[in-house]
């Protein structure tokens, strides 16, 4: 590696800083194309997607909002909202993550399986997580539930247990404290 | 208020509504009944390229020299793809183009039909913004929309894709008057509290440098002027990246020559040393930082861009100014004349006799001795014999274009047209046939080297067709000069594939395209040549046949800074390898 490095005339990577967790809110033009312009950009430049949520929010301006969930030094975040203003379908883009932990929330359907001992445990676990039951038979339940990102994690855990088959989580949605919009 | 009219129709009334004169395409089954109306007016002159890669670079070409926006006009499928290459190098230089592509009928769109492919999706990466238009009362939005997109904030090429279909349906046609943007709003005035602080900034600097670049040329000629005019009421030294050739004059005391890999030694150490870097539409690209752990670590920076997203994207800066290069001048200006500050002379002088010294080290000196032609003097030679004659300069890609960029000067902007961030070999004479075309009765000369100027050889056809007399001058010297460089730096001088066996005889070769050839191996003929070469009205290829192993010095190596420059004068004859295999690895 250092070899190679040092025969490339292209400079080596010098910063090295702590990687930071943001939540973005990017509000676009809702035209043929747009999120493959956004996702596009993401994989051209090599920044990475933890989350991924799109759907037309006002339909009469046909405008949508993107929440996207990334990670990255904050030279690279600053560079990604940059980047992201630059497409020009994009109207704005928020940092949701400036002004303290923004409200976050995900839904997952969650099917497990299971009969017995199991069962009892799986629907009393999705009580105290607020899981609701949609779907269920003798063998098996479906839940859905609504909740942070962390919570679901912690929840899919213990199903893990319990006989976990199946998830469908739909990323985060995601809006800033306070009165203000964006 | 509205008119009727057929797609194809509403584009050349867009094109013509636009100011366009002239479209550089190729036609094909897509784009036909674009090229039916083209037939049937006399506004806008389409020139025939021979490949759809050499339309734009002829587009480029076009537009570098003008100022104008390029438009090119091809076919779908392999007309849009051959074009991908000049868009991304559009994009990277930030040219502004405008690209038309046919497209299979809509009904047949994603059936892959013969000749479709998905245009909007293979230029998405590689244009500022794109359109698939797919209902024919949007074609003269979009078209208006598309011309204030490629040429509006920071410039780039964009791409219209309209299907066949749409082309012959009949719509209503507006004028660019009625089409504002919908999200699309560059800022262009600077915050007036940078620009003060920018001031103060300079005003205090004892070891300041101006670092100019592209973006002052994509400003257009003002901001060359307002950049004159601060450089010198400061008298402060100024230097320039390879794409911001020409904004400020070579001739003046103040000029230090390019920066960056190939720099010069006092432009690269002032760089480095400064106090105070005032960045004026440069992106601190790769080749022009070096190692970027040591890039001019005591300084402080102010960044004029248009793009907010060029600011601290490789490099910190103190003070980022986003706007237009004129624009920021220009209150720069107004508020520098108004405080009328105090320099710090002494500091000042000091600075300068320190950069004096390190121009006595003559880091362009080369050795032209006995028959064989120097590259680097044979281009100082076609400085010499032409600059009288306020000439276009084009390049290809390599050792030539860097040659180029050292030994030719340049006093004004919009002269110089070169393939910086993507490097694109073949840029260079399709690029000669756009400036020519935009300035017919200029002398236009495409520096091109032996591997470069094959890659885009068909536009010789091009040139003769529209009596362009482009001239090409090649240095030919049988390698693919900076492969082989690098392959003797840093790969133990195995020239993997890096010769050319079996190049074409240049003179028949021009003579087959109805140009003129010219061959001259000595230097004591150069100079003639050359003034003949000048005077042939007709095109002309001239295989200039210079030194095989030469290269290009100076040279920041592989992962160093500024100050840690390899000179050519202390690398003597031509075994570089063994001496930096000495050198404390300097180089590998």
């Amino acid at each position: 590696m250092a070899q190679a490095q040092k025969q490339s005339h292209y400079p080596n990577q010098t910063a090295h800083e702590a990687i930071e967790q943001r939540t973005l809110s990017v509000i676009v033009d809702n035209e043929p194309g747009v999120l493959a312009r956004v996702i596009g950009l993401f994989s051209g430049r090599g920044y990475n997607i933890d989350s991924l949520t799109v759907t037309e929010t006002e339909h009469e301006k046909h405008i949508s909002r993107i929440t996207i969930v990334t990670i990255g030094t904050p030279m690279v975040i600053e560079q990604i909202k940059h980047q992201l203003e630059r497409l020009v379908p994009v109207h704005r883009v928020e940092d949701l993550t400036l002004n303290g932990e923004p409200l976050e929330r995900e839904l997952a359907l969650i099917k497990v399986q299971g009969k017995g001992e199991k069962r009892i445990e799986s629907l009393r676990l999705a009580e105290i997580y607020h899981a609701k039951v949609i779907d269920a038979s003798v063998e098996h339940f479906v839940f859905e539930m609504t909740g942070r990102a962390r919570e679901i994690e912690q929840f899919l855990t213990m199903m893990g247990e319990l006989g976990l088959v199946e998830v469908a989580r739909t990323g985060i949605a995601a809006m800033a404290r306070g009165k203000a919009d964006v | 208020m509205a008119q009727k009219m057929t797609g194809a129709e509403m584009v050349l009334k867009a094109l013509a509504d636009q100011g366009v004169e002239h479209v550089f395409g190729y036609p094909g089954g897509a784009v036909l009944p674009i090229y039916d109306e083209l037939f049937q007016q006399d506004k806008v002159e389409h020139i025939l390229v021979r490949q759809e890669g050499g339309a734009v670079h002829a587009a480029e070409g076009y537009a570098r020299s003008t100022g104008k926006v390029g438009v090119v006009l091809v076919t779908s499928g392999p007309g849009a793809t051959n074009a991908v290459t000049g868009l991304t190098d559009a994009l990277m230089d930030s040219i502004p183009v405008v690209c038309i592509t046919g497209q299979v009928p809509t009904h047949l769109i994603g059936n892959d039909a013969f000749q479709e492919c998905d245009t909007v999706g293979i230029t998405r990466p590689c244009t500022k913004h794109n359109w698939l238009i797919k209902d024919v009362n949007d074609v003269a939005r979009i078209m208006h929309e598309a011309f204030y997109v490629a040429r509006s904030g920071r410039p780039g090429p964009v791409v219209v894709d309209i299907p066949k279909d749409i082309q012959f349906a009949t719509g209503n046609y507006v004028g660019p008057a009625n089409i504002q943007h919908k999200t699309y709003r560059p800022k262009m005035k600077p915050e007036q509290t940078a620009v003060r602080e920018a001031v103060e900034m300079l005003a205090a600097a004892k070891k300041p440098i101006f670092y100019t670049g592209g973006g002052v040329i994509n400003s257009g000629p003002k901001a060359s002027k307002l950049l004159r005019e601060l450089a010198r009421l400061t008298g402060f030294p100024v230097t320039s990246t390879l794409m911001g050739l020409g904004a400020f004059p070579a001739s003046e005391r103040q000029w230090l020559g390019m920066l960056g890999m190939h720099g010069t030694y006092e432009a690269n150490m002032a760089m480095h040393d400064c106090d105070v870097m005032f960045c004026v539409g440069a992106r601190f690209d790769d080749r022009i930082t070096g190692r970027l752990d040591a890039f001019s670590p005591n300084s402080k920076k102010i960044h004029i861009d248009i793009d907010p997203s060029s600011i601290n994207k490789n490099v910190h800066v103190d003070l980022p100014i986003i706007g237009d290069v004129a624009y920021v001048l220009e209150d720069m200006l107004r508020v520098w004349k108004s405080k009328a500050p105090q320099v710090d002379k002494p500091a000042l002088k000091a600075w300068w006799k320190e950069i004096d010294g390190w121009r006595a080290r003559k880091s362009l000196k080369y050795k032209q001795s006995g028959d064989v032609i120097m590259p680097q003097y044979a281009v100082e030679r076609l400085y010499e014999l032409t600059k009288d004659r306020d000439p276009y300069i084009t390049t290809e890609v390599g050792q030539h274009q860097m040659w180029a960029a050292q030994y030719f000067h340049f006093e004004e902007p919009n002269r110089w047209m070169t393939s910086g961030g993507l490097g694109t070999m073949g840029y260079g004479l399709p690029a000669a046939i756009g400036a020519q075309k935009a300035h017919p009765n200029s002398l236009v000369i495409d520096i091109a080297g032996d591997a470069s100027i094959l890659m885009n050889i068909q536009e010789c056809s091009t040139a003769l067709q529209y009596r362009l007399p482009v001239k090409v001058f090649i240095l030919n010297n049988q390698y693919m000069g900076m492969v082989r460089q690098w392959q003797q730096l840093l790969h133990g001088n195995r020239l993997s594939h890096s010769y050319t066996e079996a190049l074409p005889d240049f003179v028949k070769l021009a003579e087959a395209y109805g140009w003129k050839g010219m061959i001259c191996h000595k230097a004591g003929e150069l100079d003639d040549a050359i003034l003949e070469m000048i005077d042939t009205p007709e095109p002309v290829i001239f295989d200039c046949r210079v030194a095989a192993l030469a290269n290009c010095f100076p040279m920041i190596p592989s992962g160093k800074a500024h100050n840690d420059m390899i000179l050519g004068d202390e690398v003597e004859g031509e075994d570089i390898g063994g001496v930096i295999g000495e050198g404390g690895k300097v180089l590998v």
